[in-house]
C-alpha cells in the first residue's frame, strides 16, 4: 500500500497525508458519535430506555391514548433502534476496527514507526473519551465472556492452523521450559516481591495479603499471544526467535489457568498447604494434556469428516471452523486449557484436511481465518483503550511502578537463567542477542486484563488497583517495548527472516538427510531423535493417513506431494500473472529440458508433447486451467446460492482477456515443472497430439490459413460497463497488440467456448510489450493483496 | 586396508580422539558398537551392516552402506571402494556427523559445511567423476521414492528433471538451446544448498549414546 502513496510526487503525498489524517479524525468522530448514540440506548443504562426509540411511538400513542381504541394513523415510517441495537452496535465496532486498519495504512510513515497495536489502543482511548465526554457511560466492552468466547478463539485458531510444525517441534523442549518454568518463576517472583513491598510501612498497602499478590503475579506474568503476534509480525525476525516467543505465549496458558484457579480458590481460605501444591501440579498436567487431548480428538474428527466432503465442497471450510470452535468450547467447559486445545486441533487436522479439501476451500479457510483473526486483534486493542477510559481506576504509585519494574526484571533474570540451562542441551545455542530479544519480546496483553476483570469484587477488594496496574503494565509493554523493539532489532543486527522460497532441491535433500541420519542412528544402535520421528512417520503413513485421507492420495509420499504443489503453483502462476519477462523467480526457465537432456535422438514429437505426470494430476491441472479460462454460459441465468459457478466475468473483461493472452504464452513457455516443450506451436503434429491427449480439449485448433492471430470470444453476456471501457482501451492501444485487437470481430458461437489460435512467435514479443506497459488498472484486478504469502502454505503435510 | 586394530587400548583411543575430535567416552561407545556389529572381529564388511534389521525400512539403505566403504570419505585422495573397513575408518565416517561446536570462526564453520556437503555429494556421485549427472540424480530420487510404489516411479523422473533444471537455472542462468549442462559440480552443489544450514542439521547426538541404549544390531 505504501508503494501506491510513494508513487505520487512529494507534494501530492503531503496533501494525501493531510487528507488521510483528516479522514482518520473524521472517522473517529463519526464513529464516536454513533457509538455514543448506541451507548445511550443500550440496555445497560437503565435510566434511559426511552430516548432513542420511544419518541415516535409515544408521540403517536399520546395523541390517541385515551381510554377507548381510536383509529390511529398508519405509521408509515418509524424508528425502532431498540429492536436492532445489539447487532448494530457490534457491527459498528467491527466497522470502526476495520476502518481504522484501513486508515493506518494510508499513512505509511506512521505505521512504520508505531506498531499498529499502539495506534489501535490510542483510537480506543479516543473513542472511549468521546463517549465519556458525551456524558454517557462507557459500555463494558471488554467483558470477559465476550473476550474469551468470541474475540480470542479466531486469533488462536489462526495461529494454530498455520503453526510451522517443524521448527515448533524441533524447539519444543526450549519452548516448554520457557512456558512452564519461566512463567512459574515470573509469577512467584513478582507476587512474592510485591507482597514484600506491600508489607513495607508507609505504602498504605498492608492489607494486601500474600495470596492475592501471588494471584496478581500469576495474572501478569503470562506472555500474551495476541500482543506478541501483533508486534512480532511487523519486525520479521528469524524463525527461531519468533517460534520461541510465540510458542511460549501459547503454551503458558495452561500454567496461567492452573495458577489462577489455584490462588483464586484458596485466597479466602488464606493459605495454601503442600497438599494443594501437589494437587496443583496434578491439575496442571490434567489441564494441559487434557486440553491437547480434546483438541486432538476434534482434529481427527474434522479430518475424518473432510474425507467425505468431495460432493459438497461448499461447506468444507465450515467444518474446519466449527470443529475447532467446539474443541475450544469443550475444553473451556472442563476448565482445561482452551488455547492448547485449539492449537492441537488446528495442527492435527491440517495435514489431512488439506489433502482432502479442494483448492478453493483451502483458500477460503485461509482467508477467513486471516480475516477473523485480524478483526479480532484490532477489536481487542481498541477495547483495551476503551476499557482504560471506562475505569474504574485506583492509582497507587508504589504498586504500579513496582509491578512494572519487577515484571521487567523477573523476565530478564528468568530468560537468562533458563537459557543457561537450556544451552547445555541445545545444538544451536541461544546467543546473548537471542536472549535479549526473547526477554524483550515478552509482551503482556488483553488476556491479563480479562483475567483481572474476572476477579470477584467482594473477595478481592483491591481489584481496581490490580486492574490499574495490569493496564499500566500492558501499556508499558505494548507502547514502550513494542515501539522500540524494531529499532533495537535493527541496531543489534539480529538475523531477520529469510525469504527463502522452498526449492525442490532443498526438499529432496531434507528428505535425504532425514533418511541418512535415521540410518546412521540405526547403525550406531542408538534410539535417537530421528529414529522416533521415522517411526512416527511410518505409523502415520500406514494407519492414520489411510483412515483420514480420501481416495488414493494417502499413498502419496511427501516429496511427491511437494512436487505436485509446486506444479500447481506454477500452473496457476503462469495462467494468472506470468507472461514474458515477468515470470516469478520460481521459474528461472531460461534453461530448458534440452539443456539438461544428454544428446540423444529427440523422442517423437507426439510423445514429448504429453506432460509427464499421471493422468489424475493431468486432469486436475487442466481443470484448474480450464476453470480459470473457460467462459461459462450459465451466468446470470440461474443464480443459486448453493452452487459455485465458475465465473470469469466476475472479474471483468480485463483479466479475462489477459488470461487468454497468457494462455497463448503457456504454449511456448517451458517450465521446470510443466515439461511442456516449446516446439513450434503451429506444427500440426503437435496440435493434433495435444488434442488427442485431452478429450475435453477446451481449445479448438483449426489450421488457420491466415497468419493473423485471432481470438474469438463468446459475447453471450455483455454486461459490465467495464467491458466497454476495456474494449475502448484496447482499441486505443491498437496496432501494437495484434492478438488483442481482433477481439471485436467476435461472433456468437454457442458450441465453442473459446477459440484460440496459437499464434506465431511474433505475438510473444508483442505480448511482452503489452504486458510491460499494461494498465495499472488491470494489475489491480489481477493482483491479490490478500494475506501475506507466507511459506506456511508451502509446508509439506507432515515434517 | 585399514590399520589393524587390537582391542582398543587407551593409547590408541587417545590418538584417535586427538585426530577425530571425539571424546574418549564417545570413542569407547562407538568401539563397543563396532564390536557388536562385527561379532568381535577386526573388520567390518558390508554384510555386517546389511544385517541390521532397522535399516530395512530405509529407502536409501544401499547408499548409506556404500558410504562407509567409499574411499573418498575415508580422507584418502583415491576413488573407489573397499571391501572391509577397520575401526578407525568407521570412526572417520562418523566424524562427518558430529555437531558443530560453539564458537567456531567463520572459516571453521565454512570448512565444516564443506566437509559435510562433500559427504553428501559423494553419496550422490556414484561414479566418482566429480559431477552428479542427470542419471545419477534420477537414481537418487528414485531411491528416495522406492518405498512409494508405482506412483513413486512415475514421478521420480519428473522430479529429478525439475530439480536438475533448477540447479542449472540457478548456477548457469540463461543457456542457449544447444548448450549442455553436464551435471552438478561440487561448487554448484554448495551453491544450491547455501540456505540449507547443514552444519546444524547433519548431526547425530553422540552425547546421549551410552551402552544402555545400544541394541544388538544383528537379526537372530
Amino acid at each position: 500500500m505504501s508503494v501506491r502513496v510513494a508513487l505520487h510526487s512529494p507534494r501530492g503525498s503531503r496533501s494525501f497525508l493531510e487528507r488521510g489524517l483528516l479522514l482518520l479524525v473524521m472517522l473517529i468522530f463519526l464513529e464516536g458519535t454513533v457509538l455514543t448514540l448506541g451507548a445511550a440506548s443500550s440496555p445497560d443504562i437503565s435510566a434511559q430506555d426511552n430516548t432513542g426509540g420511544g419518541d415516535d411511538q409515544r408521540g403517536i400513542e399520546g395523541r390517541h391514548g385515551h381510554a377507548n381504541y381510536t383509529k390511529k394513523a398508519f405509521p408509515v415510517l418509524s424508528l425502532d433502534y431498540r429492536h436492532i441495537h445489539v447487532p448494530f452496535e457490534i457491527s459498528l465496532w467491527v466497522l470502526l476496527a476495520s476502518l481504522m486498519k484501513l486508515g493506518f495504512h494510508l499513512i505509511p510513515r506512521l505505521s512504520s514507526i508505531v506498531p499498529e497495536s499502539c495506534l489501535l489502543i490510542v483510537v480506543g482511548l479516543l473513542v472511549g473519551g468521546l463517549i465519556k465526554l458525551a456524558g454517557e457511560e462507557v459500555p463494558p466492552v471488554l467483558d470477559s465472556n465476550l473476550f474469551f468466547l468470541c474475540l480470542l478463539p479466531p486469533i488462536i485458531l489462526d495461529a494454530g492452523y498455520f503453526l510451522p510444525i517443524r521448527p515448533f517441534m524441533e524447539n519444543i523442549g526450549t519452548i516448554l521450559m520457557f512456558a512452564v518454568v519461566g512463567t512459574l518463576w515470573n509469577a512467584f517472583f513478582v507476587g512474592g516481591l510485591l507482597y514484600a513491598v506491600c508489607q513495607i510501612e508507609g505504602t498504605y498497602l498492608s492489607q494486601v495479603e500474600l495470596l492475592p499478590c501471588l494471584l496478581f503475579g500469576s495474572i501478569i506474568s503470562a506472555v500474551d499471544p495476541v500482543a506478541v503476534l501483533a508486534v512480532f509480525e511487523e519486525i520479521h525476525i528469524n524463525e527461531l526467535l519468533h517460534i520461541l516467543v510465540f510458542g511460549e505465549s501459547l503454551l503458558n496458558d495452561a500454567v496461567t489457568v492452573v495458577l489462577y484457579h489455584l490462588f483464586e480458590e484458596y485466597s479466602d481460605a488464606g493459605e495454601v498447604t503442600p497438599m494443594d501444591v501437589v494437587l496443583g501440579v496434578i491439575c496442571f498436567l490434567i489441564v494441559s494434556l487434557g486440553g491437547i487431548a480434546v483438541g486432538t480428538i476434534y482434529g481427527i474428527l474434522a479430518a475424518f469428516t473432510s474425507r467425505f466432503t468431495s460432493h459438497t465442497r461448499v461447506i468444507e471450510p465450515l467444518f474446519v471452523f466449527v470443529y475447532s470452535y467446539m474443541a475450544y468450547l469443550s475444553a473451556e467447559m472442563f476448565h482445561l486449557s482452551g488455547i492448547m486445545a485449539l492449537i492441537a486441533c488446528g495442527a492435527v487436522m491440517r495435514p489431512y484436511v488439506e489433502a482432502n479439501i479442494s483448492h478453493k476451500s483451502h483458500t477460503t479457510v485461509k482467508y477467513f481465518l486471516k480475516m477473523w483473526s485480524s478483526v479480532s486483534e484490532t477489536l481487542i486493542f481498541i477495547f483495551l483503550g476503551v476499557a482504560t477510559v471506562a475505569g474504574p481506576h485506583a492509582w497507587n504509585w508504589t504498586f504500579v511502578s513496582v509491578t512494572v519494574i519487577l515484571c521487567l526484571v523477573s523476565r530478564v533474570i528468568g530468560v537468562v537463567g533458563l537459557t543457561f540451562i537450556i544451552n547445555k542441551f541445545r545444538i544451536v545455542k541461544l546467543t546473548t542477542k537471542d536472549q535479549f530479544i526473547v526477554a524483550y519480546g515478552g509482551l503482556r496483553g488483553a488476556i491479563a486484563f480479562s483475567l483481572g476483570y474476572l476477579l470477584d469484587k467482594d473477595l478481592f477488594p483491591m481489584r481496581t488497583m490490580f486492574l490499574t496496574a495490569i493496564i499500566t503494565e500492558i501499556f508499558f509493554t505494548v507502547f514502550v517495548q513494542g515501539m522500540t523493539i524494531k529499532p533495537l532489532v535493527d541496531l543489534l543486527a539480529v538475523k531477520k527472516k529469510q525469504e527463502a522460497k522452498r526449492s525442490i532441491n532443498e526438499e529432496i535433500h531434507t528428505q535425504f538427510l532425514d533418511h541418512l541420519l535415521t540410518g546412521i542412528e540405526d547403525i550406531c544402535g542408538h534410539y535417537g531423535h530421528h529414529h522416533w520421528k521415522d517411526k512416527l512417520n511410518r505409523f502415520n503413513k500406514k494407519y492414520i493417513k489411510k483412515c483420514l485421507i480420501a481416495g488414493e492420495r494417502y499413498k502419496e509420499p511427501q516429496l511427491i506431494a511437494f512436487y505436485h504443489k509446486m506444479e500447481f503453483k506454477q500452473a496457476i502462476e503462469l495462467v494468472e500473472s506470468g507472461g514474458g519477462v515477468k515470470l516469478p523467480s520460481a521459474m528461472p526457465s531460461q534453461v530448458s529440458m534440452q539443456n539438461i537432456q544428454p544428446k540423444k535422438l529427440p523422442p517423437a514429437v507426439a510423445e514429448r508433447a504429453l506432460p509427464q505426470f499421471t493422468k489424475g494430476r493431468e486432469e486436475e491441472i487442466r481443470k484448474i486451467l480450464r476453470s480459470n479460462l473457460q467462459k461459462t454460459r450459465q451466468r446470470l441465468r440461474s443464480y443459486n446460492r448453493h452452487t459455485l459457478v465458475a465465473d470469469p466475468f466476475e472479474d471483468g473483461w480485463n483479466d479475462f482477456i489477459l488470461k487468454k493472452q497468457r494462455m497463448i504464452e503457456l504454449e511456448k513457455k517451458m517450465s521446470n515443472y510443466l515439461t511442456v516443450p516449446a516446439a513450434p506451436p503451429d506444427s500440426p503434429t503437435m496440435c493434433r497430439a495435444r488434442l488427442a491427449s485431452d478429450p475435453n480439449a477446451f481449445y479448438n485448433i483449426k489450421a488457420s490459413s491466415d497468419g493473423v492471430p485471432t481470438i474469438q470470444v463468446d459475447l453471450a453476456s455483455p454486461q459490465s460497463p467495464d467491458s466497454v471501457n476495456m474494449l475502448n482501451e484496447f482499441s486505443k492501444r491498437g496496432a501494437t497488440d495484434q492478438g488483442l485487437g481482433q477481439r471485436e470481430g467476435a461472433d456468437r458461437d454457442e458450441d465453442q467456448g473459446l477459440m484460440m489460435k496459437p499464434s506465431s512467435a511474433g505475438i510473444e514479443e508483442k505480448g511482452e510489450e503489452g504486458g510491460g506497459n499494461k494498465n495499472p488498472g488491470l494489475m489491480r484486478c489481477l493482483s491479490d493483496p490478500g494475506p501475506s504469502n507466507e511459506d506456511e502454505e508451502d509446508e509439506p503435510f507432515l515434517p | 586396508m585399514g590399520a589393524s586394530q587390537s582391542a582398543g587400548t587407551e593409547h590408541e583411543f587417545q590418538d584417535l580422539a586427538d585426530r577425530t575430535g571425539f571424546s574418549l567416552e564417545q570413542i569407547g561407545n562407538i568401539n563397543k558398537r563396532f564390536r557388536q556389529l562385527t561379532n568381535n572381529e577386526e573388520t567390518l564388511s558390508r554384510e555386517d551392516l546389511a544385517s541390521i534389521p532397522a535399516l530395512d525400512n530405509n529407502p536409501i539403505r544401499a547408499q548409506i552402506i556404500n558410504a562407509f566403504f567409499d574411499k573418498r570419505n575415508l580422507h584418502q585422495n583415491e576413488t573407489g571402494t573397499v571391501q572391509e573397513i577397520g575401526f578407525e575408518e568407521f570412526l572417520l565416517v562418523m566424524t562427518h556427523f558430529r555437531p558443530a561446536a560453539m564458537g567456531l570462526t567463520e572459516e571453521e564453520r565454512e570448512n565444516l559445511r564443506r566437509e559435510k556437503l562433500r559427504f553428501l555429494f559423494n553419496m550422490h556421485d556414484t561414479d566418482s567423476d566429480g559431477t552428479i549427472t542427470l542419471e545419477e540424480y534420477r537414481w537418487v530420487v528414485e531411491e528416495l521414492l522406492s518405498k512409494a510404489g508405482i506412483i513413486g516411479q512415475e514421478t521420480a523422473k519428473a522430479i529429478a528433471d525439475a530439480a536438475m533444471l533448477e540447479v542449472a537455472g540457478t548456477t548457469r542462468g540463461k543457456m542457449e538451446p544447444d548448450e549442455f549442462y553436464e551435471g552438478i559440480t561440487f561448487e554448484n552443489f554448495l551453491q544450491i544448498l547455501k540456505t540449507f544450514d547443514i552444519e546444524t542439521r547433519m548431526h547425530v547426538r553422540f552425547l546421549n549414546m551410552d551402552t544402555a541404549t545400544l541394541r544388538c544390531g544383528k537379526s537372530k
